[in-house]
């Protein structure tokens, strides 16, 4: 693997690392499997484009980006909670609905974002060449959406949200109105996503409605290949855990796309594929180390 | 004081498997009073306490808690008056979360929850002093996860977190059904400490005659959605569990005889 590669996977990883702290926030701390995500990640990327090619600020396109994806995760939430619908339907609902809206917004399946300032243009003046720092850029985000999670998480809201994932009787006895916690959480879940979604349109200069085809499954990669490789004993590690696993997943794509065997190689329609193959491999690996090391 | 009044719960109401679990009950709790709960399987009691919280609501009839109509809140928002206990030991505790982080929660019930720590470094000394009466050395642990005790440990637990903020009424669901007869006894003693020490307000469902006679100042025994016994003060002194048992008996009977004259 070239440096170039590598680097690149590093800058994928903490981009996408920051869409998997949402899934991580729904699956595991709320227990609440949100498909959403496949929706909410290209609604963000559409709303953060299109603020910047009518002519506003990069940084206003991920606030407004992040606030479209609090609405929409809300929405799966409010359809669950209040209507009574099973939470991996109401998800579904609210994705397909996010394909015709994203191309509302976008008033077609895609925009390019070819020449307009993104949040990278103000970095290219620092000096050296932008693929290197880029990496540090995002690492410095992630990071920080790191750090604003682990502390939400240990305050007053947040260990009643945490306490709404485990024992819903429970919180509720203690006078927590699990449905708004449920509501809240799921909104701030798809607003991390669609943060995520912005920035990646920022960074390859396009938003696309299919872009964000098999998000949930590459989030829920990057969170168990965390949690298997890096532990999850306390909240901040599980935390930082997702955001490991991301980047271990991006490179681990990188090399396969990077494998010759041969007249054979890998094609990005394969990452689907390869992508099963590893949450199965961090799946059973607790399992097998355990089996041989009896 | 909290009144029950003409209080009815069905449910599937409707279909052919309606349960007409609760009918027409009325009840005065006084400020003070320790209720013991008896009844057969079915009678309502525990619909009757889930109904008090809100976990069910009724379908006629009215609750007041301190003069405050609170028939139509929601569970959530009458937790600011009730405390409460479950059958099952892990039903009270969050498992995940550490036994400090448990208190914490527990510590802010019925209260607006903000963005400050969840659990503060001077709340620690105050869970320490409530958990060293418990004698199961559980001020030494508070980073413990509560998924790591016993249910017994866990059910101790769950009675300090439901009694942290001193409730109007204290809900007690057979809590001590799920343990062995030993742990089973330290409980009922510590119930009847915490009970006598802050003057709670209680009412305990028991399927044990014994615990039913020996605890509290009431005793109330549950029949198909109906009170058929309620006796207090001296007069439930002086019962005996044999005693009981013919009331439950001669009730029996009565409705044998009604079954055959419908019949």
């Amino acid at each position: 693997m070239t440096l170039y590669a590598f680097l690149g996977a590093l800058e994928q990883g903490f981009l996408y690392g920051i869409m998997a702290l949402g899934v991580y926030l729904t699956f595991r701390i709320l227990d609440f499997p949100d498909l959403t995500v496949d929706g909410s990640l290209p609604l963000g990327a559409a709303v953060g484009a299109v603020t910047i090619t009518s002519g506003h600020s990069p940084y206003l396109g991920l606030l407004l980006a992040t606030g479209a994806g609090f609405l929409a995760g809300a929405a799966t939430a409010i359809l669950n909670t209040k209507l009574k619908i099973l939470h991996l339907l109401a998800s579904i609902l609210t994705m397909i609905s996010l394909y015709s809206i994203n191309i509302r917004i976008m008033n077609g399946p895609n925009v390019a974002l070819l020449g307009t300032p993104s949040v990278l243009t103000d970095l290219e003046s620092l000096g050296p060449p932008l693929y290197q720092i880029t990496p540090v850029f995002f690492f410095l985000v992630a990071a920080l959406v790191t750090g604003v999670l682990i502390w939400f998480l240990h305050t007053q809201y947040g260990q009643a949200m945490l306490a709404t994932g485990d024992n819903r009787q429970m919180i509720t006895s203690l006078g927590v109105n699990t449905d708004n916690v449920i509501i809240f959480g799921v909104g701030l879940s798809n607003a991390l996503v669609a943060f995520s979604g912005a920035l990646i349109a920022q960074n390859q200069g396009a938003a696309d409605v299919n872009m964000g085809v098999g998000t949930i499954v590459a989030g829920l990669a990057s969170v168990i290949l965390g949690e298997t490789v890096f532990g999850k004993a306390t909240i901040a590690r599980a935390c930082v855990a997702v955001i490991v696993g991301s980047i271990l997943y991006r490179t681990a794509i990188a090399l396969a796309l990077g494998t010759r065997l041969g007249g054979f190689a890998f094609t990005p329609s394969d990452l689907n594929l390869i992508t099963a193959f590893l949450v199965i491999a961090a799946l059973t690996a607790p399992m097998l180390k355990r089996r041989f090391s009896r | 004081m909290i009144s029950i009044q003409a209080a009815n719960k069905y449910f599937h109401r409707g279909s052919v498997n309606e349960v007409h679990s609760i009918r027409d009950l009325s009840m005065n709790v006084e400020q003070g009073d320790f209720i013991t709960i008896i009844g057969s399987n079915g009678a309502g009691k525990s619909t009757f306490l889930s109904c008090l919280a809100g976990t069910h609501a009724l379908d006629s009839g009215s609750i007041t808690m301190g003069g405050t109509d609170v028939t139509r809140w929601p569970e959530y928002k009458r937790a600011r008056f009730i405390g409460r206990v479950f059958q099952d030991p892990l039903m009270g505790t969050c498992g995940s979360g550490s036994i400090a982080q448990n208190m914490a929660l527990a510590q802010k019930r019925g209260q607006r929850r903000g963005l400050t720590r969840g659990v503060k470094t001077s709340d620690r000394e105050f869970f320490r002093q409530r958990l060293r009466p418990l004698g199961l050395g559980l001020e030494n642990r508070l980073q413990d996860r509560a998924g790591l005790l016993s249910g017994g440990q866990r059910q101790a637990l769950t009675m300090v977190m439901a009694t942290l903020v001193r409730p109007e009424l204290l809900l007690l669901d057979e809590h001590t059904a799920a343990l062995d007869p030993k742990t089973a006894a330290q409980i009922l003693d510590l119930t009847r400490s915490i009970v006598a020490e802050h003057g709670l307000t209680t009412l305990m469902v028991t399927h044990n005659m014994h615990q039913a006679l020996s605890l509290g100042n009431r005793l109330v025994m549950m029949h198909r959605g109906r009170i058929i016994f309620d006796v207090r003060g001296q007069d439930k002194a002086g019962l005996t569990v044999e005693a009981l048992l013919d009331k439950f008996q001669s009730q029996a009977d009565a409705e044998v005889s009604d079954r055959m004259l419908l019949g």
